[in-house]
């Protein structure tokens, strides 16, 4: 292994941290400082304004939902796609990374033009049976799924090719059934990397921006989510209640990173 | 095996004996299809969630872009505007994306190579971008770039800002493909060249560098795709000045408030094959790479 001389090695290592020093850390410590700046009052204050406890619910039960609606299709598409062969599996492969590649205001662009209740494609038929999906919670759980969807399929897919078939034909082969195999065989040898899909698409979801303001319409107190709120309270010049929401969604993105750093070890045991 | 998974299905979902599924069950059966009909079941209903969430919406998108025919993607494009945003856009990316192949190679090696206290922690907040919501990444940028800035400086509303804040969110991208690859790199290729006279310097060159240009060509692609369709972190920070710090998100986003979907679609369609020409490129890349592995 080649050993860098030891200016090299310092300099190198001075670099990258000045790096994330001054694009990440320092950044962080200036937004939580002036949270606290006036002590706690700022971030009770805003945990008492119905505006910021309705947002922050919202943003919790759209990303519930979307998470749940991802977790299953995730494992799903992900057993399909390693366990069986069918034609355009390759393409179906390679369109379910296509989301992270789309921009969210496309997203929400491709939402609108296909389920808006006026001249959408699906929109006026779905209304007139008493759906709406834009400017509905229902259409940001769509927008919010869309986003996240490949986050859980990247994570079980190269687990799945890594335990083989060995197990789950064993099982087969002593008389259990399809149910019997993913409990008992599949799902607690893939555990960990669901879990860690769970997590990642929790923060996406928590975090989604663009696509969400433009399918939820950002009526405050109906479809306002705790990011869209963050921006409206930024630019009504209500800063403190903007601060004190985003300390709050950084502490869950944080909370989201330590869990999967503290996973990630427990995985490769 | 199959027989475990028909009678799941057939208790869940028995289908009606009739002749055209038997046709049907019959041909999957051939050796390119492995589907059992309680897969197929999941597939089929896997596949519609998929269309009606993800096909169907991005391809009226390019619908709708191409009903105005190509005359409408000209006009679209030509206005003064849009098209300062197209070059902002791609500019900045190209700029960023150069930013993170130099930075995130640097960080990669170091993550890698050197050890020293704390070591662990940076390798976690590497991921914080990933994880934080682009709004509250504007506004966590905003404090210390922006007015009343600790530092003194005055970045919002310019064109750093718009690399500020795209440098922030592409910051994982390179870092995370290197890095693997770095931890897997055979060090018997480095010992055989250092034993053979080869100096520091030539090692890195002509024996690491190589081995990671795959890997930092696909962290290039990913952190390229994610610049241009930034759109989050840049609304508080770069002020959306038309000409000067307006990107292509803002543009479509602003088209689509005006009820202007017409042009919104094109924009976005030229956004979209932008992606998947990038995707295709990473696909290439990584065959490549798996042909040499």
């Amino acid at each position: 292994m080649v050993e860098l001389s030891t200016p090299t090695r310092w300099a190198l290592r001075l670099v990258a941290l000045a790096y994330v020093f001054f694009l990440v850390v320092w950044p962080l410590g200036v937004l939580v400082q002036r949270t606290f700046a006036s002590g706690t009052t700022a971030l009770s204050d805003a945990l008492g304004d119905p505006q910021v406890v309705g947002a922050i619910n919202l943003t919790l039960v759209v990303a519930f939902y979307a998470v749940v609606i991802n977790l299953v299709f995730g494992v799903g598409i992900s057993l399909l796609l390693v366990r069986y062969e069918f034609p355009g599996k390759r393409l179906l492969s390679a369109l379910i990374d296509l989301p992270l590649s789309v921009s969210p205001v496309v997203v929400g662009l491709a939402l609108l033009l296909v389920y808006n209740g006026r001249d959408g494609l699906f929109g006026p038929t779905l209304e007139a049976t008493d759906v709406q999906v834009i400017f509905s919670s229902f259409g940001m759980i769509m927008a919010t799924c869309f986003v996240a969807l490949p986050l859980v399929i990247r994570e079980v897919v190269p687990t799945l090719q890594e335990i083989g078939e060995d197990q789950e034909q064993a099982a087969r082969s002593l008389g259990a059934n399809a149910r019997q195999t993913f409990w008992r065989i599949t799902l607690p040898s893939i555990k960990w990397a669901v879990v860690y899909g769970v997590v990642l698409s929790l923060a996406r979801s928590i975090g989604e921006f663009g696509a969400v303001k433009i399918v939820s319409g950002n009526i405050t107190g109906r479809t306002q989510t705790a990011t869209l709120l963050v921006e409206g309270k930024y630019q009504n010049f209500q800063q403190d209640t903007a601060y004190a929401t985003s300390f709050l969604l950084i502490l869950v993105s944080i909370a989201c990173l330590v869990v999967v750093a503290i996973l990630r070890p427990s995985e490769k045991k | 095996m199959s027989n475990a998974l028909l009678d799941e299905a057939g208790t869940s979902a028995p289908a009606p004996p009739t002749n055209p599924s038997r046709v049907r069950r019959r041909r999957r059966a051939t050796p390119r299809s492995t589907l059992t009909r309680g897969a197929g079941l999941g597939l089929g209903i896997a596949l519609l969630w998929f269309s009606l969430l993800v096909l169907i919406p991005l391809a009226t998108v390019v619908g709708v872009a191409a009903s105005g025919g190509v005359g409408r993607f000209f006009s679209v494009l030509a206005n003064d505007q849009t098209w300062a945003a197209v070059t902002l856009t791609v500019t900045q990316a190209a700029l960023v994306t150069l930013i993170n192949v130099v930075m995130g190679t640097v960080i990669a090696w170091v993550l890698v190579r050197d050890h020293f206290p704390g070591k662990a922690l940076l390798n976690v907040v590497i991921d914080v971008p990933f994880a934080l919501p682009t709004i509250v990444a504007g506004l966590v940028l905003l404090t210390l770039y922006g007015p009343n800035s600790p530092l003194g400086l005055q970045l919002a509303f310019t064109p750093s800002a718009v690399t500020l804040a795209l440098a922030f969110v592409t910051l994982p991208f390179i870092v995370r493909t290197v890095q693997p690859v770095l931890e897997e790199l055979d060090h018997d290729v480095e010992e055989a060249a250092a034993s053979l006279g080869a100096s520091r310097g030539v090692i890195v060159r002509r024996v690491i560098l190589p081995s990671l240009t795959p890997a930092i060509a696909a962290g290039a692609a990913l952190s390229f795709a994610r610049a241009i369709s930034e759109y989050g972190s840049l609304v508080l920070l770069s002020g959306n000045r038309p000409f000067q710090t307006e990107v292509v998100s803002v543009r479509v986003l602003t088209f689509i408030e005006n009820g202007n979907t017409a042009s919104a679609a094109a924009v976005a369609t030229v956004m979209l094959v932008v992606a998947l020409l990038v995707i295709v490129a990473l696909d290439l890349v990584q065959r490549r790479v798996s042909r040499r592995g």
